[in-house]
């Protein structure tokens, strides 16, 4: 197959690097380059995505009508009670409202949506143009939370002051203002919040209901299928258990200085990761009993699932597997997910990585792995099609790349319909990967055909 | 009939948006022409955003460039970001044009766009590469995508288009369809044995076949030569009714370039596209092929078959005005009522053109709104009990609570596959739609019926 040239960017150069090749290392956490059509999204959309799932608050978009359209329901956060956050609500501000400030709208539709929705809290989300105009959003929020006696609590998300790094947070920041206010009375002393998962497609409920196996209170979800009055008391809770994606480790770090609650680092994708993650809470409360149901848990879940990775693992070994995904943690659990179904990484990369994400990234796959940190369409399709990658893992924006190059794809990001974490998510991870790599679709793609007529040629000569 | 002025609600707030924001439009837009690169002039999440949703309902890859704004931007201006942006899309790319777009942001801080494009490309010196750089003003806070559709289609003609003498072709600036839509008016056009162009046409570049490459820029859009010869055509034919009074590129060519211009509803149904065939008639002197002809026939036929399974249903249509008007159009002349109009687009004109197109089809005039979003649509949806939804997938949870068919048309559709391979127009698009329409309530009836019979 010809190669294309891939097209990259001299000031991208640096953020582009081949595991196992002397000294490198990554220029990374900084913001776009402009013109490099970038997969990132901004600082309001950092906030957006990690306070979404919390289902009883009010989520008040305040700016143009995009940033809250382009965000309605676009995750699927499943709430078990009430669904207040999947609707979009937004000031919609026009152009008399830049002219003249938007702080009266915000007042009257805080007060209006408040009224009329009783929702438990609210989120003030600020956006771009709220940056420039200057609107006093922590005021008004002050003032509305006096008059309706709930939490009003401004999100400082100001699309252009950051990367979605920042967003993260901002959003930790307005969180933490709940954290403290509820009383933390009856609380177990094996107790646990639950960081940093947004069960999309039910993932918190499985690893909740992991967790109540072991004989271990979850006292907050932070933030899937979460509640306001469940972070207002969360300070009672023994451990922070922060997954992965970065999106939640601010409050983590506030609530330890604060609250004095220690915090742990886990995955719950792939087999290995779930159960150290489980087997590292056990260990925090040091019980032999807890301790013993959790290997009994992981053994009876490992038992059902290997017999059936093993039918996946057989038809996929080999096949080549490129990631790129919006956190490098997540990145690292999909190596392993990958490894253990007897597939090979060529490429892996992130939006939001950072140098020792990167390091690690660099330590756990192949040499000739070619790592990334925030690409762009035009890199990633030509890393594809250079390491002739099986399968792609990523996001909306990924999926067309890998699909109009007759690349199969696994969705692995907030849109996402499957639960791919806990064991049984490995089992999904799995069925998906085999279900796209093995259509029979993929004879038809012209990239198929160029590959067969290149092996034809070879075989003439 | 009563016309009515921007949002009656009493509501400050705006729930679940039916309308999306300006620079989504001129994304759009400028898809549609040849190789061409969509520039957002703003930070980098709306690009971003926008390319999210765009995809989710094409299904195909787009790039928009951002000039990616920080916050020191945000306070010094963003001219030196803008100028590292288009160097580097340039030089990746290489595009022959790039609509420049601003957002919220940049209009705020008062970038002057058009002067910085031209400091630019008196930096690059007469570099023959150089492309066309063609700004568009689309503050995200006035009026919605359909302003930013508009703006940049007249703002690519007015970078383009040179009077000269006349040619017997037709511009065709058909407003926001489908690529199925655009193929479909191409194939008419050629049977009518009668040149156009079509502005913008994402036919191809956002319903593109696959391939073995990733295109730096997907083949297909309005050629950049026949827009500039749009200035010499014999006439400019734009659809949509809620269009008069605004400065589009069909106003635009009239005035600078004196090419007259015919307004006409989007051609939704056998009367709509009645008018939009004798339009065609009369520009062309050339008559409806035979072919057409005998489309048209089946489809009357088709009417006639299934006319009492859809007439007296009422619907509920929302989505781009223009849109609104065909559909209602089309739903009246097959007998079924289109009791609220509703749309988050304010141009004034939503009534008028909705009464002009189903006066004397309908019993009943449809109440019509504008400028609403969804909250108030399901409030005034409870009280005209209707028995089905005509619209994008935005609809989804209203028809869900309502438990009615929603019939799904327009843009965005990402709760189904092929939103970008709806037909809507033409004969073809009606005998598409009367299917979908008649089957949908058929099937509603045979679902809640306690016999499961198996003949309609
Ligand atoms: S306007 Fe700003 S906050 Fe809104 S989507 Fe764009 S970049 Fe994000």
């Amino acid at each position: 197959m010809a190669k294309a040239p891939i097209p990259i960017l001299a000031e991208r150069a640096r953020q582009i690097m081949v595991s196992g090749d002397p000294g490198a290392a990554m220029d990374c956490n900084k913001d776009s380059l402009a013109g490099a059509v970038s997969q990132r999204a901004c600082v309001f959309c950092g906030s957006r995505v990690v306070l979404y799932p919390i289902a009883d608050a009010l989520h008040l978009v305040h700016g143009p009508i995009g940033c809250a359209v382009y965000t309605w329901d676009i995750r699927g956060a499943l709430s078990s009670g009430p669904e207040l956050h999947r609707l979009s609500f937004s000031t919609d501000l026009a152009e008399r409202d830049v002219i003249f400030g938007g702080e009266k709208k915000l007042y009257r539709s805080l007060i209006e949506l408040i009224d009329r929705h009783q929702p438990k809290a609210a989120f003030v989300y600020a956006t771009c143009i709220v940056g420039l105009i200057g609107d006093d959003l922590a005021a008004i929020c002050r003032q509305v939370a006096k008059e309706r006696g709930i939490p009003v609590l401004p999100v400082q998300s100001e699309g252009f002051k950051g990367n979605k790094r920042a967003g993260y947070q901002a959003a930790c920041k307005a969180m933490f203002q709940l954290v403290g206010t509820g009383d933390p009375a009856g609380i177990s002393p094996h107790s646990i919040n639950i960081l940093g998962d947004f069960n999309l497609a039910g993932e918190t409920w499985l690893i909740r209901d992991y967790f109540a196996r072991m004989g271990v209170e979850v006292v907050a979800n932070i933030t899937g299928d979460g509640r306001v009055d469940a972070i207002r008391r969360c300070h009672g809770a023994a451990l922070n258990v922060v997954q992965c994606s970065g999106a939640t480790m601010e409050l983590a770090r506030m609530m330890e200085e604060r609250y004095g609650v220690p915090s742990i680092r886990v995955s719950y994708f792939g087999i290995e990761d779930m159960s150290d993650a489980l087997y590292r809470v056990a260990a925090f409360f040091g019980e032999p009993a807890m301790l013993a149901r959790t290997r009994e848990l992981v053994r009876t879940e490992t038992a059902a699932l290997l017999p059936e990775l093993e039918h996946y693992r057989q038809a996929l070994a080999g096949k080549k597997a490129a990631i790129y995904v919006g956190g490098a943690f997540k990145a690292f659990s999909l190596v392993k997910a990958f490894r253990l179904l007897g597939m090979q990484v060529v490429l892996v990369g992130s939006q939001t990585g950072t140098a020792e994400d990167y390091a690690e990234l660099a330590a756990i796959t192949d040499p000739g792995t070619i790592i990334v940190d925030d690409a762009n369409p035009l890199e990633l399709s030509g890393f594809l099609a250079a390491r002739g990658a099986d399968i792609f893992v990523g996001g909306v924006k990924e999926r067309p790349i890998a699909y109009k190059l007759g690349v199969a794809f696994c969705d692995h990001n907030h849109e996402r319909k499957e639960c791919l974490a806990g064991f049984a998510g490995m089992r999904n991870f799995a069925r998906e990967v085999y279900a796209s790599i093995m259509s029979p679709v993929w004879r038809l793609v012209p990239r198929q055909e160029t590959a067969e007529a290149a092996v034809a040629s070879e075989e003439v000569r | 009939m009563a016309t009515m002025a921007v949002k009656t609600g009493a509501a400050v707030s705006t729930t679940n948006a039916c309308k999306l924001c300006a620079p989504l439009g001129a994304a759009l837009a400028f898809r549609g022409i040849e190789a061409t690169v969509p520039f957002l002039h703003g930070s980098q999440g709306c690009a971003t955003y926008m390319r999210r949703y765009i995809i989710s309902h094409f299904n195909e890859p787009i790039d928009i460039a951002s000039s990616a704004l920080g916050e020191k931007q945000a306070v010094f201006g963003g001219g030196p970001n803008l100028m590292q942006g288009l160097a580097n899309v340039i030089r990746k790319y290489r595009p022959r044009l790039i609509g420049v777009a601003t957002t919220c942001l940049t209009e705020t801080i008062g970038d002057d766009v058009p002067r910085l494009l031209k400091d630019f490309a008196r930096e690059q010196g007469d570099d023959s590469e150089l492309p066309l750089l063609v700004p568009v003003s689309t503050p995200s806070y006035v009026g919605t995508h359909m302003e930013g559709f508009h703006a940049a289609t007249r703002a690519v003609v007015a970078a383009l288009a040179e009077p000269g003498p006349r040619h017997g072709g037709v511009n065709l600036l058909p407003g926001l369809v489908s690529p199925a839509d655009l193929r479909h008016l191409t194939e008419i056009f050629r049977e009518m044995e009668t040149k156009v162009t079509i502005l913008p046409d994402f036919a191809a570049t956002l319903d593109g076949p696959a391939l073995a490459h990733y295109p730096l820029i997907p083949a297909g859009g309005t050629p950049l030569a026949a827009i500039r010869r749009s200035g010499s055509a014999a006439a400019s034919l734009e659809l949509g009714r809620t269009l008069a009074g605004k400065d589009t590129a069909g106003g635009l060519l009239q005035q600078a370039c004196g090419i007259p211009c015919l307004r006409l509803g989007l051609p939704i149904g056998i009367h709509e596209t009645d008018r939009f065939l004798a339009e065609l008639t009369r520009i062309s002197g050339r008559p409806v092929p035979a072919r057409i002809k005998e489309e048209r026939g089946r489809l009357v036929d088709a009417y006639v078959d299934g006319h009492k399974y859809v007439f007296g249903k009422r619907a509920v249509v929302y989505g781009e005005e223009d849109l609104v008007v065909g559909l209602a159009a089309f739903l009246a002349e097959i007998g079924v009522q289109p009791v609220l109009c509703a749309s988050g687009g304010t141009s004034g004109q939503l009534a008028q053109a909705v009464a002009a197109a189903t006066a004397d089809l309908t019993r009943e005039a449809p109440v019509v709104r504008e400028g609403v979003d969804f909250f108030e649509i399901e409030e005034l949806a409870a009280a005209l009990e209707p028995d089905l939804l005509v619209g994008h997938s935005k609809g989804y949870s209203l028809a869900r609570r309502r438990r009615i068919p929603l019939i799904r048309v327009g843009f965005p559709i990402h709760d189904r596959l092929g939103g970008q391979r709806i037909l809507h127009l033409g004969y073809r698009g009606a005998q598409a739609l009367f299917d979908t329409v008649a089957n949908a309530l058929i099937a509603a009836k045979q679902d809640g019926s306690p016999v499961g019979y198996s003949y309609m």
